[in-house]
């Protein structure tokens, strides 16, 4: 069994493509090449195959297989559900509700909506991340045309209260989004909402693939131009490999991850109990209990995270960080700061499947060094 | 700046301060115009000047300079990094430090911390 190179700990960024994708995706080049929306023997080939990962998915995912849509990526299928949950309940209103660590699509799709006239609402959250579902009840309005909630969080792990969300939006009529990226191959996502997307290369399938859920009775309209394909739902010639490697790698990931899952959440327990142990000045970030099998956070005072994430490297691995000195924005992370933690010296360690723990040994040997060097570098005495 | 001048007068404030409440106390209106004596806004002790600088060096200069003055007494960090506002308060609770106020600059923002320890 293959899996992701020694040191590789960014799975929530992308997950190394899964065996099973890979032998999909082989088969489905030669055999799923034509163009599904056609009558002939080659086209219903393409079309079987479509369909065929339409189901997989839909099987997983607990849905009907007609209410699946690929779309070209997870981004995309978040500014679909968004923007075309937005679209069609004008009539409602034009008040969205989000929360402010959202990831990026989301709150980008929000900053269109206002830009547009629209009206959104920002949930906070507590210091681990978490949504007070209370709160996020009493931000709806009769004039709520939409709410958003992840179903985890990207940076931090921590666990969204969807079940409590979506019954509190049902009562009020108001559909519901979750941007499950994070969660779907990993966890099952509580019911009750009524519009879904993910991310195939988040699960081991191929980068380019995303997937939207509609459930039935729920009203959403294209915000783009219309196009037959996928229902009429996504614009564009349907990326057919592609889609059935995603699927493949849907199935063997979830079922995978029955045992690897309480595996990975016993390694990131250690890192979780290890690191403030061996680092001084060290918080670890997001809920300890209510949270992603396979993403831990903590921030190094004193210590620039770009510089941090650099020196890992050297020494054999691939983290992610969430501090302002890496990205792109030059503003601290929305996560970090919507949960007032500190925003520099940030690492994610996310787990890919089959990680072996000899591997987390030696991060954990290692850190410690490295942090320490880090500070003297910067002139800290005290640390 | 403004707020440099203040730091060099922290020694009169507080008896002058007494001395004007008791000389007329029928004038509260003109408290405000002493804000450096408003228990509230305390006049810092030590002024720390990171304009310019990005995260962590605010930080780092905070917590190896805050040694400087008398526990009790505050330091002000100048910092226009916008991560300031979320680390220096975030700092605080880590290293059970006081976070007294953010005062806003006309080039970035000004963080008041008491040494508590």
């Amino acid at each position: 069994m293959t899996s992701a190179p020694g040191g590789y700990f960014d799975a929530a960024s992308t997950e190394p493509l899964h065996p099973a994708a890979r032998t999909a995706l082989l088969e489905a080049l030669d055999g799923g090449w034509a163009d599904p929306a056609r009558l002939y023997g080659s086209a219903r080939r393409a079309r079987m195959l479509l369909d065929a990962a339409r189901a997989e998915v839909a099987d997983v995912l607990g849905v009907r297989p007609d209410e699946v849509f690929f779309t070209s990526s997870g981004t995309q299928a978040v500014h679909l559900a968004v923007l075309g949950g937005l679209r069609a309940r004008r009539r409602a209103g034009r008040h969205l509700v989000v929360t402010q660590v959202e990831h990026s699509s989301v709150l980008h799709a929000a900053e269109l909506h206002e830009r547009d006239g629209g009206e959104v609402t920002r949930v906070g959250v507590d210091g681990h991340g978490r949504v007070d579902p209370a709160e996020f009840a009493a931000a709806l309005r009769p004039d709520t045309a939409l709410a958003c909630l992840q179903s985890a969080n990207h940076e931090v792990g921590t666990v969204q209260p969807v079940a409590e969300v979506a019954e509190a939006c049902r009562a009020a009529r108001i559909p519901l989004f979750v941007d499950a990226a994070q969660s779907v191959g990993r966890t099952d996502v509580p019911g009750g909402w009524s519009t879904l997307a993910a991310s195939a290369h988040k699960w081991g399938g191929p980068a380019g693939v995303g997937v939207l859920v509609i459930r039935k009775n729920t009203r959403w309209r294209s915000p783009l131009p219309d196009d037959e394909r996928e229902g009429r739902r996504v614009p564009g010639f349907e990326n057919v490999p592609a889609a059935a490697a995603a699927a493949a790698a849907l199935r063997a990931f979830r079922a995978e991850m029955a045992a690897d899952g309480p595996r990975l959440s016993a390694l990131v327990d250690r890192i979780r109990r290890t690191v403030p142990e061996t680092v001084p000045d060290v918080q670890v970030v997001g809920d300890p209990v209510r949270r992603l099998p396979h993403i831990v956070t903590f921030s190094c005072l004193y210590v620039e995270g770009e510089a941090l994430l650099t020196e890992l490297d050297r020494l054999g691995f691939a983290v992610s960080s969430g501090s302002s000195c890496t990205a792109d924005t030059l503003r601290p992370s929305h996560v970090l700061e919507a949960m007032r933690v500190i925003t520099h010296g940030n690492v994610r360690v996310s787990l890919p499947r089959g990680v072996q723990s000899t591997e987390v040994d030696r991060f954990l040997a290692v850190l410690p060094d490295a942090v320490s060097r880090l500070r003297r570098g910067a002139g800290m005495t005290t640390a | 700046m403004r707020f440099r001048s203040r730091g060099t007068r922290r020694a009169a404030p507080a008896g002058r301060h007494r001395r004007d409440q008791a000389a007329a106390p029928e004038q509260p209106a003109a408290a405000p115009a002493e804000p450096q004596a408003d228990p509230a806004h305390p006049t810092p002790a030590l002024v720390i000047d990171a304009l310019g600088r990005k995260c962590p060096i605010p930080i780092i200069w905070l917590a190896e300079r805050i040694r400087e003055i008398p526990v009790g007494e505050v330091v002000a960090v100048l910092a226009d990094d916008v991560a300031a506002r979320t680390d220096v308060p975030a700092w605080c609770r880590m290293k059970s430090q006081e976070f007294v106020r953010e005062e806003t600059l006309e080039r970035g923002w000004a963080f008041h911390i008491r040494r508590c320890y």
